[in-house]
């Protein structure tokens, strides 16, 4: 880890505390500017090793509706997003879609998985 | 025409309407209600994002999955719905108490209900480019940011690859986040304001994360283009003013408006609904009744909320209301509430001495550690210190009736919330 110094916003809670986390010579994270605990473990894991929940949709064939929405069922490490995006804005699934349903597994070896979170009903041949 | 009898008839089925229609069900009414999509759900079936449902059901929900617990809830109940049916106009029975819908559906035509109620829940509408007037050419690729987000996340549409965005509400700043990662560029967001108008939370995730670009105090003065947008143009402001010599140009093709909401109440003026100017909303009393009796409002209608667990839990209260009116409860004398300093509205415009109150404010302000002050008659009779209060939070606050019951009880019996 290099000794850079970012500056960030903790999100930990509505107060918005201004941060500045750097790497000390033995390696420890030092986060400055924080009004409690929270803002440490918050800058400590944002320099290490952020994560997001994604949310994307993704097409359904046959459905009532075109596309069903999904989500990653835990933040994700950021690395991991522009890839899973790709996969998911090209994916199809066919209809009928439950509420719930696992799409991926194991999205990068990291045992998050993606879910869907909407049902889509199946358009009936008349 | 069908013509039907119900108890109360609920307008509009997002998650204000369904509330609504729940807790009446529940409550024994017989309940009709109409939504003018083919699903329920409203505005949260488009968004996809989570962040729903923290109070309500104690855990993260996205859009979609709140609004689908919701329905499942609703389906278990007698209520009678009927989807893709736009209520168009209302009036007053010619006897009693009792008023008529009228609502146009594609697969029965026109449907007229008696009812003796009626719950407001159309939910609100964006403020689009006229409202706003922004110079420049009329050429395609001016969206609202919330017709955007449903093109992307119902309709599976990207309405285009190089985006300017007006405005830093959140619906903005989901929309910098979601263009972003269905691959459009996203190249600056522009707020008049020198604050932004959205959640921290979304100003870290949606703008910081990608490196967007946030022009506070700035404007976008002009969008070119002959057919299409091509460009437009940002300027800063001082002192109110703005500054033309420092304009920039941001070459785009597509401008997405965040510019705020506004609550939906054409159909609420038909049965002359009185409004707040303050919010657009209907002004109500104690137990968000209107002006005309039997006729109540919640959600986003009434005023324009940011977490959908409010809309739940007061279009549940609303429902309660209405149950208890039909049951013939009337309300004790009512008094007015009045928003203090730095507070733009507090909801409802009414309060009633005699039972526990519930109010909705907004700030108008940023600041830490400020203190919420109710005053009647001029004296404090509560106060509540809030760690961080900003316009885009809205604040919760119960009163009882020990609160109420002190201080003077005649005199101007005006109730008062500031923050100072
Ligand atoms: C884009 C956006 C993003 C948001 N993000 C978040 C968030 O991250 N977290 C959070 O907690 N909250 C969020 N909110 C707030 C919250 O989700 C909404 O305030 C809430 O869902 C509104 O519910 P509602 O029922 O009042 O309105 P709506 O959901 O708009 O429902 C109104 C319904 O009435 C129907 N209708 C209107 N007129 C008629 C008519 N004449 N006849 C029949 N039907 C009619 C409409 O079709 C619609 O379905 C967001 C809101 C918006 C607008
Ligand atoms: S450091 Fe603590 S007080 Fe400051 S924003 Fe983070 S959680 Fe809130």
């Amino acid at each position: 880890m290099d000794n850079t110094k970012r500056e960030m916003v903790c999100i930990a809670c509505p107060v918005g505390c201004h941060l500045t986390v750097s790497t000390a010579e033995d390696g420890s994270v030092v986060v400055e500017g924080n009004r409690c605990q929270r803002g440490v473990e918050y800058g400590r894991e944002e320099l290490l090793a952020p994560k997001r929940v994604v949310t994307a949709t993704l097409a359904v064939s046959r459905g009532k509706s075109p596309r069903v929405p999904v989500k990653t069922d835990a933040p994700l490490l950021k690395a991991f997003i522009p890839g899973l995006l790709d996969q998911v804005y090209n994916m199809e699934i066919a209809a009928p879609v439950a509420l719930g349903m696992v799409v991926l597994e194991n999205i990068g070896g990291t045992g998050v998985r993606l879910v869907t979170t909407r049902s889509v009903l199946e358009v009936r041949a008349i | 025409m069908r013509q039907e009898h119900y108890d109360v008839a609920v307008i509009g089925g997002g998650s204000a309407g369904m509330a609504a229609a729940i807790s009446l069900a529940q409550r024994g009414k017989s309940v009709v209600l109409f939504e003018r999509e083919e699903v329920l759900g409203g505005i949260l079936l488009q968004c996809i994002h989570n962040g729903f449902g923290l109070h309500h059901f104690k855990e993260e929900l996205t859009g979609p999955e709140y609004a689908e617990r919701v329905s499942k809830t609703l389906e278990e109940l007698p209520v009678t719905v009927f989807v893709g049916s736009t209520v168009m106009h209302m009036e007053e029975a010619h006897a009693g108490e009792g008023k008529i819908v009228y609502a146009y559906s594609r697969e029965h035509g026109i449907v007229m209900a008696e009812v003796r109620a009626v719950v407001l829940a159309m939910g609100c509408r964006e403020r689009n480019r006229g409202n706003i007037g922004t110079p420049g050419t009329r050429p395609a690729g001016v969206y609202t940011a919330g017709l955007a987000q449903r093109l992307v996340n119902v309709e599976g549409y990207i309405p285009g690859k190089e985006v300017v965005i007006v405005g830093s509400g959140d619906i903005g700043l989901i929309m910098a986040r979601r263009m972003t990662w269905v691959g459009a560029k996203v190249k600056a967001v522009v707020e008049i304001q020198p604050y932004p108008a959205g959640l921290t939370r979304n100003i870290v995730q949606c703008l910081n994360d990608f490196s967007i670009p946030l022009y506070l105090s700035h404007i976008v003065s002009e969008i070119h283009g002959k057919n299409r947008v091509e460009a437009v143009t940002i300027t800063p402001m001082v002192d109110g003013m703005p500054d033309t010599q420092r304009s920039f140009r941001v070459d785009c093709d597509t401008v997405l408006l965040s510019v705020g909401l506004v609550p939906d109440n054409e159909v609420s003026k038909k049965l002359g609904v009185q409004l707040n100017p303050e919010t657009n909303g209907a002004l109500v009393d104690s137990r968000l009744m209107t002006n005309v009796p039997g006729v109540f409002a919640c959600g986003n209608v009434l005023h324009v909320h940011d977490l959908v667990d409010f809309v739940t839990e007061e279009s549940t209260r609303c429902g309660e209301y209405v149950a208890e009116y039909l049951d013939g409860v009337r309300p004790a004398a009512q008094h007015r509430v009045v928003a203090g300093s730095n507070v733009k509205y507090v909801l409802p415009n009414w309060y009633d001495r005699s039972h526990d109150n519930r109010f909705y404010l907004r700030p108008m302000v940023v600041k830490n550690r400020a203190e919420l002050q109710v005053r009647l008659d001029g004296h404090v009779i509560k106060t509540k210190v809030l760690k961080h209060v900003q316009p885009s939070e809205m604040i919760a606050l119960a009163l009882d009736e020990k609160d109420l019951g002190d201080g003077a009880a005649q005199g101007d019996l005006r109730l008062e919330i500031a923050i100072v």
